[in-house]
């Protein structure tokens, strides 16, 4: 999964965002020991304080946390996780929402389209072999 | 305390000023970028904190000295075009490193041109452009500095070469020094810098952090560059 970054947003709050999705993707699972601030760091091509940063916040979200020799690690909390995925799901469906707002369409017609979509979905995969 | 601090400083070269009265602190632990376009006097500055230069007025302390044999003990510079003599082999470069600066970590420097299988016989006058620069930079960041002073060390090399310049100063990071490095190639670099110092005619518009940039402004600094200096 590479690191992607906008240009209208601080790198720390981007970075916090990608690897909370990496941790609800379980690319990094429950417990699961992160590399070192530097290593990571420049894994992102990012300036290592703001790496830190990034970590820090997620520590204090109880989403990581570290060890003070052993390193650092992703929590071990199945049900802080469960939560966390909620969290991005909802911030998902609301940046959906303001956006359809935008466009003009009412709530009516929205969940309308998603079913629609979501079974024209359902039957291609269905044909696929 | 600072790593480098300039107070009202002021250099002329005839009738041309260069720097005018320039003011600015970098702290240890920060990766900092000098930005201006051409003639803002940023290598004037590099040059002044390595002692190249001598100013007309005003202050400046390198690690809490005036730049001399002290500050040079302390600090690491890359110059903008190849000082290194071509005739040299990587080898003798790195005894040639050893020889002048005490903090010159062989081991390291090794290391990096081994990763980049640059054979120890070559000649700097056998290498690319781009080779050439990356073996300065690594000599370069293989002193145990205090402060490293890169004046436009990813221009005119290619976005490979460019890539491998910013990793290495990203894994060379020391949380007692501080790195400033020139350019005008802001979008490449700004991912690497904790602060930004826009400077214009020879002085310092304003010294910011990346992140406060893009959060107060909702734009890059390189987008706001193009503002600022808008022809």
């Amino acid at each position: 999964m590479p690191w992607e970054f906008r240009e209208d947003a601080p790198i720390y709050t981007q970075l916090i965002a990608q690897i909370q999705q990496r941790i609800v993707g379980g690319l990094l699972g429950p417990g699961a020991r992160l590399p070192s601030v530097r290593d990571l760091a420049a894994e992102a091509g990012v300036n290592p304080n703001t790496m830190q940063r990034a970590l820090t916040e997620l520590e204090r979200e109880g989403i990581v946390h570290s060890q003070r020799t052993a390193g650092r690690f992703v929590t071990e909390d199945a049900e802080r996780i469960r939560r966390l995925r909620e969290e991005l799901a909802r911030q998902q469906v609301k940046d959906f929402l303001e956006g359809m707002c935008q466009l003009g369409f009412r709530r009516a017609e929205i969940l309308a389209l998603i079913t629609q979509e979501a079974d024209e979905n359902a039957e291609g995969e269905e044909k696929t072999p | 305390m600072s790593i480098l601090e300039t107070k009202g400083l002021v250099k002329r070269f005839g009738p041309t000023v260069a720097l005018d009265g320039m003011t600015l602190a970098v702290e240890p632990g920060r990766i900092v970028g000098l930005l201006g376009p051409n003639g803002s006097g940023k290598t004037t500055l590099i040059k002044l904190a390595n002692g190249l230069l001598v100013p007309d007025a005003g202050e400046i302390w390198v690690d809490g000295h005036q730049p001399g044999r002290e500050s040079h003990a302390v600090v690491s510079y890359l110059p903008e075009r190849n000082s290194l003599p071509l005739w040299m082999t990587v080898d003798q470069l790195q005894d040639f490193y050893a020889d002048f600066f005490a903090d010159f970590q062989r081991k390291r420097s090794e290391e990096m041109l081994d990763k980049l299988e640059i054979q120890p016989k070559q000649k700097l006058r056998q290498m690319s452009k781009g080779t050439r620069e990356k073996v300065q930079l690594i000599l370069t960041m293989s002193r145990q500095a205090k402060l490293y002073l890169l004046d436009e060390p990813i221009g005119g090399v290619d976005p490979a070469a460019r890539d491998y310049i910013l990793d290495t100063i990203i894994r060379n990071y020391d949380p007692e020094a501080a790195v400033i490095l020139s350019t005008h190639l802001i979008a490449d670099v700004e991912r690497i810098l904790d602060e930004v110092i826009f400077v214009n005619q020879g002085q310092v518009l304003f010294q910011s952090t990346v992140d406060a940039i893009r959060e107060e402004k909702g734009k890059s600094v390189d987008a706001l560059f193009r503002e600022v200096y808008k022809c």
